[in-house]
């Protein structure tokens, strides 16, 4: 069934992105991540222009993340204080993200800048869960603990000012680790179309040691509200959130996420977190491969102007 | 606006020449639809146009071998070419061309080639033939048409046709009697949205004969128009409605779902 969209411009099979939705959000419900890096290519991919994408995604993740943080808050798996600060740095980081798409867009440079940043950002860290995920196996095969970290350490991190105590995750941390890790993922989620919660996560984890009771509800709720917050900036300045395309992903996302996440369970976390690694490089390496070899066609036309009145 | 003067300029030029050959023949053309809507589930389309060329008294009575050329422009817009080179061992954009108020949507029809029906020089005068019409370019401070095998404007062109959004056919207008003629104008999914012209020339031994013009338009009914009209004039509202579907989506997808 073939559904005009009003924003994109373009004609789509309604199957399609319903499908798209349900598989992304499979993954996603699996592995407890927003998914954002792997619907925005995938609808650049099927001809929607990558700043409709980015725009649009934004909204899809916002109602993922939102059904995911409910069932986290019933369990009393978020900590709120720690999420409010978190915020402060990722409301920043988002206007401060969306303003510089606005800026790339009109220097003709965002499709690249889209693509050199999913490179960049997926191979790393894509690579590193990889790494881990692999270690803690061999690790795990050797009949060894895994220890993931020891108690006692703390790094230069933990003797930064301002400490705050977090009850909800019995954390004494200073803010300004939290306001800045806010802030990076604000401005990723506003540029790039993607919720964060894959780098988020261990960053929560690996820099500020919140015990994972929390991690993963609490960074739901933050990258709920920057989402939101995306949306709203990206409609107000741009113009380019697809309302209708994001409903569609939105309802296969959220009925595939429910699936996603049973199969998580039956996976150990070693495993699921090597998958996960694989997965995000996957994406990277894809993104890489486009921008070095010869493009098909090296002309490209873009409209700038709307029609005179 | 000081390119909207000078396509008037160039407008009273066309118009100016045109007017020059006695007026014999009048035409009389319909399009099949004057208002074409874009529905939910729009898959392109055609028009008809039908015309029929009417004789008077001061008409050569030898006078028989028309041709005919339609041209179609759609809605203007400025769009920009750029052009990818491999720096740093990846491609990106580096140069480009700005094309000023070129038509979204343009088709040229007619019975014959171009140059079997008048001289290169009315072609280019004419504007017959995706070569010859005028697509204005920012060149510095300048605005200008560039030779058709400039390698911005042939990428241009190029890329339009592949849409199917840029057309040129040369057998496209077939005449069912000496006088009454017809030609099919193709539409594509992705059309845009406006008023199209629609200008009918008609050529005798390589010569404008007379010209006549209609229009249709293009518009997005219902619901597509309104999500669309919303986004771009109350972006607040539509932002708020956006993220408040978004948080209705997941809160239904946490009740249905819920487990316990």
């Amino acid at each position: 069934m073939q559904l005009y969209l009003p924003i994109a411009d373009i004609p789509v099979n309604v199957f399609l992105i319903l499908a798209m939705g349900a598989a992304v959000g499979f993954v996603s419900g699996m592995f407890g991540i927003g998914g954002g890096f792997l619907m925005t290519p995938l609808l650049i991919f099927v001809g929607i222009a990558p700043a409709v994408a980015v725009a649009s995604v934004a909204s899809h993740i916002a109602a993922s993340s939102f059904s995911g943080a409910i069932s986290y808050w019933r369990r009393r798996a978020i900590d709120p204080l720690l999420a409010a600060v978190l915020l402060v740095g990722g409301t920043l980081g988002t206007t401060f993200g969306v303003w510089t798409f606005t800026f790339l867009r009109s220097l003709g440079q965002l499709d690249l800048m889209i693509a050199l940043s999913y490179v960049i950002l997926l191979t790393t860290v894509g690579g590193l869960m990889f790494w881990e995920g692999l270690r803690a196996m061999l690790r795990s095969r050797g009949g060894g603990a895994v220890t993931l970290r020891k108690p006692g350490s703390h790094g230069w991190i933990h003797g930064l000012p301002l400490k705050l105590r977090f009850k909800r995750s019995k954390i004494y941390l200073s803010v300004i680790p939290v306001v800045v890790i806010g802030l990076i993922i604000g401005f990723i989620g506003a540029v790039m179309g993607i919720g964060g919660g894959f780098i988020l996560v261990p960053l929560m984890i690996y820099v500020l040691r919140v015990p994972t009771s929390t991690v993963i509800g609490t960074s739901m709720v933050l990258t709920l509200v920057t989402m939101v917050f995306a949306t709203m900036l990206h409609a107000v300045t741009n113009h380019l959130v697809d309302a209708v395309l994001a409903l569609i992903l939105m309802i296969g996302g959220v009925t595939g996420a429910q699936f996603g996440a049973r199969a998580g369970q039956k996976i150990r976390g070693e495993h699921l977190r090597l998958l996960l690694g694989l997965l995000v490089l996957a994406v990277g390496i894809r993104f890489a491969v486009e921008l070095v070899i010869r493009p098909q066609d090296l002309f490209s036309i873009r409209e700038t102007g709307g029609a005179p009145p | 606006m000081r390119l909207r003067a000078l396509l008037a300029i160039v407008g009273l030029a066309a118009a100016g020449l045109a007017a020059a050959p006695a007026r014999a023949e009048r035409l009389i053309v319909s399009v099949s639809n004057h208002r074409v809507t874009v529905t939910p589930n729009y898959s392109g389309g055609e028009l008809v146009l039908f015309g029929s060329v009417e004789k008077d008294d001061k008409t050569p009575p030898n006078r028989g071998n028309y041709d005919l050329v339609v041209t179609v422009s759609g809605p203007r817009a400025d769009m920009v070419t750029r052009r990818k080179e491999r720096k740093f061992g990846i491609w990106i954009n580096t140069d480009s061309r700005q094309f000023l108020q070129v038509p979204g949507y343009l088709a040229l029809f007619s019975n014959r080639p171009f140059d079997q029906i008048a001289s290169p020089e009315v072609q280019r005068r004419q504007q017959l033939g995706l070569n010859n019409v005028l697509l204005m370019q920012r060149v510095g401070p300048d605005f200008a048409d560039v030779v058709p095998n400039d390698p911005f404007r042939s990428a241009f062109v190029r890329l339009r046709s592949e849409h199917g959004l840029y057309r040129e056919a040369t057998s496209a207008v077939t005449f069912l009697t000496p006088t009454l003629f017809r030609t099919g104008i193709p539409l594509p999914a992705e059309v845009p949205i406006g008023t199209y012209n629609v200008e009918i020339k008609l050529f005798s031994e390589g010569a404008l004969v007379t010209k006549t013009e209609t229009a249709f338009e293009i518009v997005k009914v219902g619901f597509e128009q309104f999500v669309a009209t919303t986004a771009r004039q109350n972006g607040l509202v539509y932002g708020l409605v956006t993220a408040f579907m978004a948080l209705m989506t997941g809160w239904m997808a946490s009740i249905v779902f819920r487990k316990d």
